[in-house]
């Protein structure tokens, strides 16, 4: 397997969020990580190839490839050398500053060519990164690439040449399988990252950090497919009655949703 | 007058609410049609009836539920191109939201999801960053696809006698992967969590026992949800968080039990119309954005309230 784990720098998630009055998120002024699921995502790739390799490990001698993509601007390498530090082999960063600001659509367009350009085949990312939330990026690369999709998984396994998972949505489990190239985006529930082991991290600094303009990738700029018309601050939720249980609480609590009607 | 395409799913046979909501926007943008893409079109047919639709496309010719969504976004793609609507409305689940992906690629049209409202000339609002932000969106190339949360709106529920055409619908084969089986979620009455209108959510104060959280929860017919914690520590299923890494619920009422209401756990339910939160410490920042907050222990106060709705 050639695996591409993709991955996403952004805001941490105790930072408070705010738009700026470019109508984009602005990211110069929080503390910037790897996205929560994408370590799920190297996890998964790094145990596949654990599971599939004749040493039991990933790297040189399993007969496979980690690369962690992402597309970012440099600062992203930060995040990247996380996934590196965990074990992934090598990376790529797209950086150029006509992506700034740029869509799912304008994301996927991008990693899917540095993925063909890669010949890799096998995708894993996580389902969502936590500062735009859509979901639908792993989606449009399956689209753009015309790999299987096996997203939402909560478990992955190879099994001859198909990969089978067990997706996950709110209404059940749907077992399915592909053979590859797939694209393969990860739930929480699927692992638990393995912390970068002091090795891991030395090791890291002398893995290859590819940097690519968009033109090395075979793109050029686009224009956006949707806009931001004006953001505002959502007025705070004024903090409201406090009380404390003596011995009474549940019957406030009944009084509160009674005479609000809901209950 | 223009159309507007809305994409019907259904969970075991039955449309749910958010299908309506769906229909009831559409109708501020143009005349409803509801496109079918599953096996099941004969039971989803009748149950449309309910909601402002004018036109049922039903489509037929490819075995939507043994495949990926890549089936589901071809067929609508191709539907797209024959009715060329004004927009596209799609629910913004799991599933709705990877095949409005797919199909602003296959037809290079802007997408926006997670859309808590859409005006008469599609533009969108959107809660972002944990509900701390409104933004106003627009497409701006291409058909708008646009998500659309559900709880968001009254369903218009009147009666309409749609008109209902066939689709011979084609799958390339873009998209290899198959269904080989599926495990309807153990149902137990409890609604969905992201479309409940009540959501009673236990964390690290229940110290495992979720039993009075499930009580309460069942007395008002709520569904249940967990923090992180709860769900890190194998208490509570992980389909069942809410937060930032989890799901984000906007019901009528939020109940957070035991739960400290820590940014992350925030983010998913922060927009909730009503808010209450029960724990033991009064510093807890989740009480920062209850509207009712009791400072005590989840396993007295839940106890109580629950005989209390029993008498009520």
């Amino acid at each position: 397997m050639k695996i591409a784990v993709c991955v996403k720098q952004v805001p941490d998630s105790w930072a408070e969020k705010k738009m700026g009055s470019d109508g984009r998120l602005d990211r110069a002024n929080v503390d910037a990580v790897l996205n929560d699921l994408d370590e799920y995502a190297v996890e998964e790739a790094l145990k596949l190839v654990e599971a599939n390799s004749p040493t039991g490990e990933a790297g040189e001698g399993s007969g496979h490839s980690i690369t962690v993509i992402s597309m970012g601007p440099e600062r992203a390498s930060e995040a990247v050398r996380k996934a590196l530090s965990m074990g992934a082999d090598d990376a790529i960063v797209i950086s150029d500053e006509s992506l700034a600001g740029s869509d799912a659509l304008a994301t996927s367009l991008v990693l899917a060519a540095a993925i063909k350009d890669g010949g890799f085949d096998l995708v894993i990312c996580g389902t969502e990164s936590t500062d735009a939330r859509m979901s639908v990026v792993p989606a449009m690369l399956a689209e753009r690439l015309g790999f299987a999709q096996l997203t939402f998984a909560g478990s992955v396994k190879l099994e001859g040449s198909s990969l089978v998972i067990s997706r996950q949505t709110e209404f059940g489990i749907e077992n399915m399988s592909a053979p590859l190239p797939a694209v393969v985006s990860v739930v929480e529930k699927i692992n638990e990252p393995r912390y970068p082991s002091f090795k891991g991290i030395m090791a890291a600094k002398k893995k290859t950090i590819a940097t690519k303009s968009l033109a090395e990738v075979g793109i050029s700029a686009q224009k956006p497919w949707s806009e931001v018309k004006d953001a505002a601050a959502r007025p705070q939720r004024g903090a409201g009655v406090k009380v404390s249980d003596e011995g009474d609480g549940g019957n406030k609590l009944v009084a509160f949703l009674q005479e609000r009607r809901l209950a | 007058m223009s159309n507007v395409l809305i994409l019907v799913d259904h969970v075991g046979g039955v449309v749910p609410k958010a299908i309506g909501e769906l229909a009831t926007f559409g109708k501020r943008i143009g005349d409803v049609t509801a496109v079918i893409c599953s096996s099941k079109s004969a039971e989803l047919v009748p149950q449309l009836s309910a909601f402002p639709i004018s036109k049922i496309i039903v489509c037929d010719g490819v075995e939507f539920e043994k495949y990926s969504v890549g089936a589901t976004a071809q067929a609508l793609s191709a539907i797209l191109t024959k009715e060329n609507p004004a927009a596209v409305l799609i629910s913004s689940t799991a599933r709705g939201k990877e095949i409005a992906g797919r199909l602003a690629v296959r037809c290079d049209s802007g997408l926006i999801t997670d859309a808590i409202d859409i005006d008469s000339s599609c533009i969108a609002t959107q809660s972002v960053f944990g509900g701390s932000t409104t933004v106003h969106s627009v497409v701006s190339h291409g058909t708008p696809i646009i998500t659309l949360r559900s709880n968001s709106i009254e369903v218009d529920v009147g009666s309409s006698s749609p008109v209902v055409e066939n689709f011979s619908a084609t799958f390339d084969g873009i998209d290899k992967a198959v269904v080989s089986s599926v495990e309807p979620a153990v149902k137990g009455g409890r609604p969905e969590l992201t479309e409940a209108s009540i959501v009673i959510s236990g964390g690290r104060g229940t110290d495992g026992n979720f039993a009075p959280v499930e009580a309460f929860a069942d007395l008002l017919g709520a569904a249940v949800g967990a923090s992180r914690a709860a769900t890190d520590a194998g208490w509570y299923p992980h389909s069942h968080q809410v937060g930032q890494t989890g799901k984000t619920v906007s019901p009528q009422l939020y109940v957070a039990c035991g739960i400290s209401g820590a940014i992350q756990h925030r983010a998913g339910m922060q927009t909730s119309k009503t808010i209450v939160a029960i724990n033991k410490d009064p510093d807890a920042p989740i009480f920062d954005v209850a509207d009712f907050g009791i400072v005590g222990d989840l396993f007295a106060v839940l106890p109580q309230a629950s005989e209390g709705l029993k008498k009520a």
